[in-house]
């Protein structure tokens, strides 16, 4: 289980800046137990959005957005208005937010904070791809996780310590500054960069009771 | 006295690398530092450089201030979360150190205790940030300071020979934007790129000092291009080294630097010089090199 908890609603919209076109995207895997995700939350985002003046292109929920395969085959039957689209919001946790910007060309924007992983790395196979640090850095970066893919979280930018764009810990892995800053570049978001990002909260890891709660199923309880 | 006093004197700014020893007879160290008295106008002290356990950089600080030798403290993100940060740098204006140089630092796994977690609770900007808040009267949390805060002259590192160089650049501003008041460069041997790199950062109008590493052998030459991120010592320089014999080789590679610094003088506003354990050798190279 994947505990997520929204972002509040002004984050979003600030993330989302002058963009007028936006694709809803939700999970129906762990994000609809925490009601991050899932039809409810979806329809809450789309009447947030439509209310802030946004015209939101169009809605598909996946059951496991963390599910590569899953995403493309479901995507592509939205290509059009995906092509329409100035960016999409993610309503899921950070490894949802991940692939969607690994399938997809666009500009992403997570909709939520990952809380705790819970016990479960969510489906994506290979890689570490969500450290649930609770306050999501997606949006800022492209979509690509700095806190998991920098061997030392930074999150203002590369240590400087990259040769051949491979980080200095492992010369077998790619720096993940590097992946940021090309991803930005693609997208046309490099200004992100300039944007100082203040010190992790690290209180922010810990999920709530509530929210603990809210997720326990019958073997639970 | 704070390094920025230097460059609003529009003087060309001299400072050298010291490396604490790893084991407590400091002495040794601090003796070879004075032929430089006078020459130098400060003193970085690193912060356990390359992930090695070994003496601290605040207790040499002090050891160097005692000899009225003026240290540059600096200061890495590696093994102290934000509360031992901001505690050491209290420490170090309780013991009359004046100018900080913040870094993220290199990964523990690089030095000899890779089994160390590593930290990283900021990154090298928000070190800078936290450093400055203490300096106005807060803490990172927000806390007042009682008393009289600190004063300090912030510094920081840029990578000139980064590729791509362009994030560099970014965080280079973002450094500035936090509090940095000058930058010292990683080793710079390609003067056109650098000269290139300057005009970049001519916007940012802050003084930068260009990073000056004595080669000790060809095969050094090798291993760096081979490993250290962002340098690059091109053929001709490591030709020109093992062209003379073993025994000339000492005054072939103080020549090379000597001829780097006259290079680089008219580009930037000082030079930092790391000399690897060849401390003995500075005077006569800034000599050489007409300063």
């Amino acid at each position: 289980m994947l505990y997520t908890e929204n972002k509040p609603i002004e984050e979003v919209l600030e993330s989302l800046g002058k963009e007028k076109n936006v694709f809803l995207l939700g999970c129906n895997g762990c994000a609809e137990v925490c009601e991050t995700g899932g039809e409810k939350a979806l329809s809450a985002m789309k009447a947030e959005l439509e209310k802030a003046g946004k015209n939101v292109t169009s809605t598909c929920l996946v059951d496991f957005l963390c599910n590569k395969m899953l995403v493309t085959t479901r995507l592509s039957r939205q290509r059009d208005q995906l092509q329409q689209s100035d960016s999409i919001l993610v309503l899921t946790c950070g490894i949802g937010v991940q692939t969607v910007s690994k399938v997809v060309n666009k500009v992403v924007h997570p909709a939520a904070n990952t809380v705790s992983l819970g016990g479960l790395q969510g489906l994506w196979p290979s890689d570490e791809r969500c450290q649930a640090c609770g306050d999501c850095a997606l949006d800022y970066t492209g979509g690509i996780c700095p806190v998991t893919f920098c061997a030392k979280s930074l999150l203002n930018g590369p240590c400087g310590g990259a040769k051949d764009g491979k980080c200095e810990v492992d010369n077998e892995k790619d720096c993940g500054w590097q992946l940021i800053y090309e991803r930005l570049q693609k997208v046309g978001r490099l200004e992100n960069l300039k944007k100082v990002r203040v010190a992790r909260d690290h209180s922010k890891m810990l999920p709530s009771s509530e929210l603990r709660q809210k997720s326990f199923y019958d073997i639970e309880v | 006295m704070k390094l920025t006093k230097h460059f609003e004197q529009g003087k060309f700014v001299i400072t050298c690398e010291v490396g604490p020893p790893k084991g407590i007879e400091i002495d040794k160290l601090i003796d070879e530092l004075e032929p430089l008295r006078g020459k130098a106008d400060a003193f970085n002290v690193t912060d356990l450089q390359s992930s090695v356990m070994r003496v601290g950089s605040l207790a040499t600080c002090r050891l160097l201030k005692d000899r009225d030798l003026e240290p540059i403290m600096q200061l890495t993100c590696r093994d102290r979360n934000r509360l031992g940060l901001q505690s050491d740098v209290l420490s170090a204006a309780v013991l009359g150190i004046e100018n900080l140089l913040c870094l993220t630092g290199d990964h523990p796994k690089l030095g000899d205790h890779p089994q160390a977690m590593p930290v990283f609770d900021l990154d090298s900007v928000q070190l800078l940030s936290a450093v400055k808040g203490i300096m106005n009267g807060k803490d990172m949390a927000g806390n007042e300071l009682e008393g009289r805060p600190p004063e300090f002259c912030l510094g920081a590192v840029v990578n000139p020979g980064a590729d791509p160089l362009e994030p560099q650049i970014i965080k280079m501003a973002k450094k500035i934007e936090a509090g940095a008041e000058f930058f010292q460069t990683q080793a710079v041997y390609e003067v056109d790129k650098f000269a290139d790199f300057m005009k970049k950062v001519k916007p940012l109008k802050v003084p930068v000092m260009a990073g000056i590493v004595f080669l000790k052998s060809p095969a050094m030459a090798k291993f760096m291009n081979a490993n250290v991120a962002g340098i690059h010592v091109p053929d001709e320089i490591i030709d020109e080294l093992a062209a003379v014999p073993k025994e000339k080789r000492v005054e072939k590679s103080l020549e090379i630097s000597a001829r780097l610094i006259k290079q680089l003088k008219d580009l930037c506003q000082g030079i930092h010089i790391m000399s690897l354990g060849w401390e003995r050798h500075i005077a006569t190279v800034l000599e050489m090199a007409g300063l």
